[in-house]
């Protein structure tokens, strides 16, 4: 009897899956991946950020004064730099793991391509590895969060909890623009360049280090331009309980708006890619 | 025209050394953006940390006389650069020639020798890493850093610095198996870069701490260029220069024999 759900001209099985079956097949495949690599950034995803925090906000911060009006109302330099670190921590890892990692898995390894020889179609593969780079952020953010805890850098027993959404969604944003942009790009010294002209100077002006208004009245516009500002800024007003709601309405909008953007560039990128 | 022709002569070190720098510059040509954007990264960070930190600090003392906070952290910035640059040419690139490009099997099968092998490099190394520093003591000239003409010899410090962390750094990566093992640098790297008293004065640190932190060669570093550019020169900085020397030479004693084992047995 000819099958009567699935067209003729397709052999049982090859039905089109939903991205959420998707995704859950591919998961083990990621959690492999991760469980086998992460010695290999433990330092890097871990332990350079807090050497950050030491040097930069107790060593560095005991030489500056404790005044709130000029640390956007944190008590202490390190209660000020902590939630920008660990935002800027955020797209650090989000990049990392979109630029050289998609790179390969198109142009050396080949891992995409056999993906796409199952039901799985380019979309849900870019969907499913976004997802887990995004999964990853989040954990490696929370870490650092549980960690910073004790120093006593959250104004509310909630901060810390609205703090990571604000860091997570910071890393989903730029983990899709990058994953874009390596999907559009025919060398891997490509990234070397952003790395050095986009990435490293979003991190220093973008509000972690000091209060963007210190760049003054041009630079503050610019520096609140850039989606890491947002991604600073709210996950600094929710870690010190100073959220003002039209202000965290903006940053929540802007940083949504560019995940959604950078999605649909994501997946429009890599299906070109595949097509090739 | 039937004269037999002569045995090659053999290479002078210098030439052979200079073979390999030749290399290296006609390798970069085409990567040339990655060349020329490599200087920005300590001006970013002088620009952010310096200028925008310094506004929440009033001035630091350093030998007696107050200085302010960008002032202060500059020629850290060009001490911490000469380290980093030292650090990723002698680490990365080299361990992906050594290992991946397999470059020095056959450079070997040339009249060049693993000596001149780890000459080249630290003196390809040093050209790049100098004319970053160059252009960094140019930029803290135009922003009024320099009040000493000691601040010229700057640049030797920073070459000086630079040849012996690659020295080191590249005797180092002969040991590494695969790029996880880039972690350990980072774990070295990440300490010494933050801790060096390049932010802040060495005061933060107390007692044996302290101790710890004017031993390691990043601080020695970081001091002497600080001594240099501030004109707070003295005897005491010949250490420093020492130190640096005696850790570089070491480093390429080790790199030449090391490849002598990888490559030549």
């Amino acid at each position: 009897m000819p099958p009567t759900t699935t067209s003729t001209t397709r052999a049982p099985g090859d039905e089109r899956l939903s991205t959420a079956t998707a995704v859950r097949r591919m998961a083990p495949y990621w959690l492999t991946v991760s469980l086998r690599t992460w010695r290999g950034s433990v330092v890097s995803a871990f332990l350079a950020p807090v050497f950050y925090v030491v040097a930069m906000g107790v060593l560095l911060g005991g030489f500056i004064a404790e005044d709130p009006s000029r640390l956007e109302g944190a008590p202490d330099y390190l209660s000020f730099i902590v939630p920008g670190l660990v935002a800027g921590h955020a797209m650090q890892t989000a990049v990392a793991d979109t630029s050289w990692p998609v790179f390969s898995n198109f142009k050396w390894n080949r891992v995409y391509d056999s993906m796409v020889a199952t039901p799985i179609t380019v979309r849900q593969v870019a969907f499913a590895h976004l997802f887990f780079v995004w999964l990853r952020v989040t954990v490696v953010c929370a870490i650092f969060d549980l960690v910073v805890a004790p120093f006593g850098v959250f104004g509310s027993w909630w901060g810390p909890f609205g703090a990571l959404g604000a860091q997570s969604l910071t890393g989903l944003a730029f983990a899709t623009l990058m994953y874009g942009y390596a999907c559009r790009v025919e060398s891997d010294a490509a990234f070397g360049v952003v790395f050095r002209l986009a990435i490293f100077p979003l991190f220093l002006f973008s509000g972690a280090f000091f209060p963007v208004s210190n760049l003054g009245a041009v630079g503050e516009r610019v520096a609140q331009l850039t989606p890491l500002w947002h991604g600073v800024n709210l996950s600094r007003m929710l870690s010190l309980d100073t959220v003002d709601l039209s202000t965290a309405a903006i940053n929540l909008a802007v940083l949504v708006g560019v995940s959604v953007l950078g999605g649909w560039w994501a997946v429009s990128g890599l299906e070109r890619r595949m097509a090739r | 025209m039937s004269t037999p022709t002569r045995f090659p002569v053999p290479l002078t070190s210098v030439q052979a050394t200079l073979l390999l720098v030749e290399r290296n510059v006609i390798t970069y040509r085409s990567a040339w953006k990655l060349f020329i954007t490599g200087f920005l990264e300590p001006v970013f960070y002088l620009l952010s940390i310096g200028i925008g930190v310094g506004q929440l600090i009033e001035t630091f003392e350093f030998n007696g006389r107050d200085i302010p906070y960008a002032e202060f952290v500059a020629p850290g910035m060009l001490a911490a650069s000469a380290f980093n640059g030292a650090l990723m040419d002698s680490c990365f690139n080299f361990f992906f020639k050594l290992k991946h490009l397999r470059l020095y099997d056959s450079v070997l099968a040339t009249p060049v020798g693993t000596a001149d092998v780890a000459r080249g490099e630290v003196i390809w190394g040093q050209l790049r890493g100098g004319s970053y520093s160059a252009a960094f003591l140019v930029v803290m000239l135009a922003l009024g850093y320099l009040h000493s003409w000691w601040a010229l010899l700057a640049l030797p410090a920073a070459l000086l610095i630079g040849f012996a962390f690659s020295a080191v750094a590249m005797a180092c990566t002969t040991w590494f198996t695969s790029w996880q093992d880039f972690e350990k640098v980072t774990l070295v790297q990440t300490p010494l870069f933050l801790f060096s008293a390049t932010f802040f004065p060495v005061t933060a640190f107390d007692g044996w701490l302290r101790w710890v932190v004017e031993c390691t060669p990043l601080y020695r570093g970081v001091v002497l260029c600080r001594e240099l550019t501030t004109g707070a020169v003295s005897s005491a900085s010949l250490v420093s220069v020492v130190y640096l020397l005696v850790m570089g030479a070491a480093g390429l004693y080790v790199v030449r024999r090391r490849l002598d084992s990888l490559l030549l047995t």
